[in-house]
Order: C-alpha cells, then structure tokens, then sequence
C-alpha cells in the first residue's frame, strides 16, 4: 500500500508504517515507554528524513499515551501531583533542548551526540534494570539480604531543600527531584525524539524510589504532556510534523497500546522489567556497534 | 506532433538558416503530487530539422540533461576520529540541482571533449555546484564525488547513456523517471543537439512538479498557520488514542 507524505516528500508502505507503530505501541502499554527510541531509527533507516522523522515520533508517542494513561487512571495508577511537577520541569527542558539541538545541527555533531547519549543512557539504564529484575526473580540469600538494608530512594534526593507528600507514590521528597528528573527527560524528548520513558521509569524505580504501581502510568501521564509541547514546538520551528505519518504510525500504536496493557496485566513485573532490560540493552548495543563500524553513508546533506 | 512538425517547418521555411534547428517538447509540462505517487516517468521527446530538407540527413547526437530546482546545501563526511565515526569534513554547495539526470544517444565523451561537457553540464562529472569557502581542490573534488555517489543511489542524480533514441535522424525521444522523493519545483529539461563534437542547436522546455489537493493543502497549512497544524496534530493524536481506549474497554 503506497502512501505519500505530504511533508516528509517520499512514498512509503503504508503499512509498513503501520505495524511499526503497533510495535512501538506495544511497547508503551506493556512498559510505560513510549517507544520513540525505537520508531525515530527506523523510521530514519527507511528513508524518512530525520527532522521528520523526530518530530513525528513525537506526535505518535502523544497518542500511544493517551490511551495508556487513560487505563491506567482506572486502575489509580497515575501520582498526578508528582507527574505534575516532572511535567514542568519537561516543558523547561523541551525548550532548552531545542536549543542545543539547533547548536549542534549548525555544527554538524547532532547525530553523534545523539548516538553517544543513546549509548549511555540505554547502557547504563538497561544493565541497572537488568541487575535488579534478576535478582528479584531469583533472590540469593545475599540478595534478600542487600534489598532489605537498601534505602528507598537515591541519598542525593534526600539531600535537596524543601518536602512534598506525593501520596500515590507513597513518597516524602522534595519537589525538586522530579522537577530535574523532569528537565533531562525534556532536554532527551527534544534532542532524540523520544518520549524518554525509558529513563523515566528507571529513574522513578531507583533513585526516586517511587512505589512500583504508580511508575509506569505517572512516567507515561508525563510524556503525554511533554510530547504534546514538543510537537508543537517541532510544528512552529522545524515545521517537521508529518501529520500523513503520525496519522498512520498512530493507527497502529493506539490499538498496540491497549494490546500492551492487557499483556502487562498478565505477566509478572519482574520479567516485564526483565524483557525491557534487554530490548533496552540490544538498541545500546546495536548504537555502540554503529559508532564503530564505517557508517554505510559517508556523507550526509542537509538542505540550509 | 504533427503540429509541432508543422510549426517547425513553417520556422525554417521563413528563415533562411543554415543551422538545424530543435524542436522540444515534454509529455507533461505539470507532474502532479498526489496521495500514491510512487514517482513519474517523463518523455521527452522532439525533432530535429534542417532548413535543407525536411530530413536532417547529418549524423546528429542528443543530449538530454533533466535539472530540479537548485538548493544550498551543506555536505559533511564522516572519518573515524578516536574509533567513533562521526562528521568531520564538510562543504557548501551554494547550487546543488536537487535532481540531476542525463540522458545521451551515445557516450557523452564520445560525442563532445571534455571542456564542451563541462561548459553544457552533461554528465554527473560536469554539474555545476557552486562550491564556497575555501578548500583544496582534491578534498573539493572528494567531497562533490562523495555528493554525486549518495544522490545516485537515492535516484536523484543519474546517467543514462544510449538513454535518448533517435530515429530516421529526425525524430528523438528519451525517458527520465522521476522517483516519488523528488523536490517540488520547477524542473529544466535542455536539449542539446550535437554535430561533430559541437552543440549546434539547445532548446529549453520546462516541466513544473507540485503537489495538489491534499497533499499541498497540507504543506501550505503546516507553513502559514503552524500553530494551529501543530495543535491539529496534537488533538488528533490525542482524539486517536482515546477513540482506541474506548473501543477497547468494549470488547
């Protein structure tokens, strides 16, 4: 099925297209990540430009969440005051990102800065995860041992000034954490196109020290809204938003949401965090191959 | 055709010329974008006449050099800089044809020197880019080989020898494929007719590639009203996901 994008000024297969947005979809109900960091390579290793491509992306991950967000609401998933708080701090760092973002593309270094904070971020998140699924799934003596002396959050949390109750995720921090937890998540949506849901639902686990239930729906209830202000900032800057596309990515991330979310009831916790550990560490490493590796395409224009 | 044909002899019969003269024509002067285009291909196609005779008799080559609308553009070349490849070099091109095709009846080479090919540009060695800054003509030359080699494999610039085919020296005809990520504008096609390794005659026809119904709406939409497109695509998004959340919770 050939469909035209309007702004992205190619033919693609239309359902192509599709199935990739029921598999980022997927994974956003089954995880709380919104999927953009698989959706934006993809789409940029099928030819779509990468401006488009990263704002797209983010109008699709808009979507995928609205419908996760909704069913996890139902199930008082969601902390709204914590989320909240990570949302303003996103919006700051969706504008701060859009700055960078143009200093590096006028330099020319973007895509590598992009490549090394995937690498990093996926790598090192990825491996934390992975260490803690296992050890929840198989807990050693030593390991029982070891999470009953753990502290429930990060010692730097408890470090800054000023005390907020966050009922729904039965925390007693300051408003602070989130809020710069929120401002680097932004900067990331902004830089990489992604919904950032990745380090969000880390972060929230392990160094908020957030209680589980409520992470996967506040993370998502947060990139809802930070996906939304970066749409719109990509719409008024860059003019990128392929409307065609995030109409056809959206068709099969909404349904792939919800499919998601009804897996995730089903499946223990631990293997879910197990099986993202991984998906997060084989991009990781597939990234760090690629940096490598001689690229296929030497060269790169970009229209000025 | 006929027409055409007509109006030609009607030219060369009012003046006396000694020089043939070429007589283009593009089997669609508008290529439309719509929803499905999976590209396009155009026919060029003409004759060439000599004032003598309604045959041209002469040993008479074509060239048909097919131009998209310029762009500055900025190349940049990957190296491997501490065991990560990233960008390094890098060049402006002030005129970079964002679709470049040539179609000849022979070897471009074999029918003109070097410096004739250079002067007309016919051939992905001879595109006029417009280099700016300064830079050393090896790397300048690395780097504008480095542009033809990615725009080729993209279809955007290509060769096409033995592409034109002439018939009874009088009539031609060559077909240039445009492929569905071409650049919206107007687009040149030259026709160049060549005797003896001299251009004797070149004529110009213009084919304007756009983007129509819904497809162009979208695009001036995104560009004169962005705030309201972006939110368009915001609630749209948010209007989707909420429509899936409710379908779902029937079943």
């Amino acid at each position: 099925m050939d469909l035209y994008l309007p702004i992205a000024n190619l033919s693609v297969n239309g359902l192509f297209i599709v199935g990739l947005g029921l598999l980022t979809g997927v994974l956003s109900g089954l995880f709380g990540v919104g999927g953009g960091f698989l959706t934006t390579p993809l789409l940029i290793f099928y030819g779509v430009p990468p401006t488009v491509a990263a704002a797209s992306a983010s109008t699709q991950v808009t979507g995928a969440s609205v419908s996760g967000v909704l069913a996890q609401s139902k199930r008082k998933g969601v902390d709204y005051k914590l989320g909240g708080v990570t949302v303003v701090g996103g919006i700051f760092g969706a504008a701060i990102g859009a700055i960078l973002f143009r200093f590096l593309q006028a330099v020319g270094q973007i895509d590598v800065v992009i490549n090394i904070l995937y690498v990093l971020m996926l790598g090192a998140i990825g491996s934390l995860m992975a260490k803690e699924a296992f050890q929840s799934i198989r807990p050693s003596e030593k390991a029982v041992e070891k999470k009953v002396a753990k502290r429930r959050h990060h010692p730097l949390v408890t470090a800054l000034p000023l005390r907020w109750r966050f009922y729904g995720s039965g925390l007693y921090i300051s408003p602070f954490a989130p809020l710069i937890l929120g401002v680097v998540v932004g900067i990331l949506t902004m830089l990489m196109g992604v919904g950032g849901g990745f380090i969000m639902v880390p972060a929230m686990l392990y160094i908020l020290g957030m209680s589980a239930g409520v992470v996967v729906g506040t993370s998502l209830f947060n990139i809802l809204f930070v996906t939304m202000a970066t749409t719109m900032m990509h719409a008024l800057t860059t003019q990128a938003v392929d409307i065609v596309l995030a109409a056809f990515l959206l068709i099969g991330s909404v349904t792939g949401a919800q499919m998601g979310t009804q897996i995730a009831q089903r499946v223990k916790a631990e293997w879910l965090r197990l099986a993202l550990a991984a998906i997060v560490l084989i991009v990781a490493a597939v990234m760090l191959f690629g940096l490598g590796v001689q690229p296929n395409e030497i060269y790169t224009v970009t229209v000025q | 055709m006929k027409r055409l044909l007509f109006l030609a002899l009607c030219f060369f019969g009012l003046t006396a010329q000694a020089d043939p003269i070429l007589v283009p024509e593009v089997s669609q002067h508008e290529v439309q974008v719509r929803q499905g285009f999976t590209g396009t291909e155009l026919l060029l196609f003409g004759a060439i006449l000599d004032p003598t005779g309604a045959r041209a008799g002469q040993d008479y080559d074509i060239v048909v050099v097919l131009k998209g609308p310029t762009q500055p553009i900025v190349l940049r070349e990957k190296d491997r800089i501490a065991g990560i490849w990233m960008n390094a070099d890098s060049s402006a091109f002030q005129s970079a044809p964002s679709f470049f095709a040539v179609a000849s009846s022979a070897r471009v080479l074999d029918i003109v020197d070097e410096r004739t090919a250079a002067i007309y540009e016919l051939g992905l060695d001879f595109i006029q880019l417009s280099p700016s800054g300064t830079i050393d003509p090896d790397e300048q030359a690395r780097l504008t080989a480095g542009l033809v080699d990615l725009r080729s494999r993209q279809g955007l610039y290509k060769e096409v020898v033995e592409g034109v085919q002439i018939s009874e020296q009088v009539l031609y005809q060559a077909r240039i494929s445009l492929p569905s990520n071409v650049q919206t504008g107007v687009y040149t096609a030259e026709t160049f007719a060549i005797a003896k390794g001299r251009v004797i005659d070149s004529a110009i026809a213009e084919v304007e590639v756009k983007k129509v119904g819904f497809e162009r709406f979208i695009e001036i939409f995104s560009q004169r009203y962005a705030f309201w497109y972006g939110l368009l695509a915001v609630s749209l998004s948010i209007f989707m996901g909420w429509v899936a959340g409710r379908l779902f919770a029937l079943i």
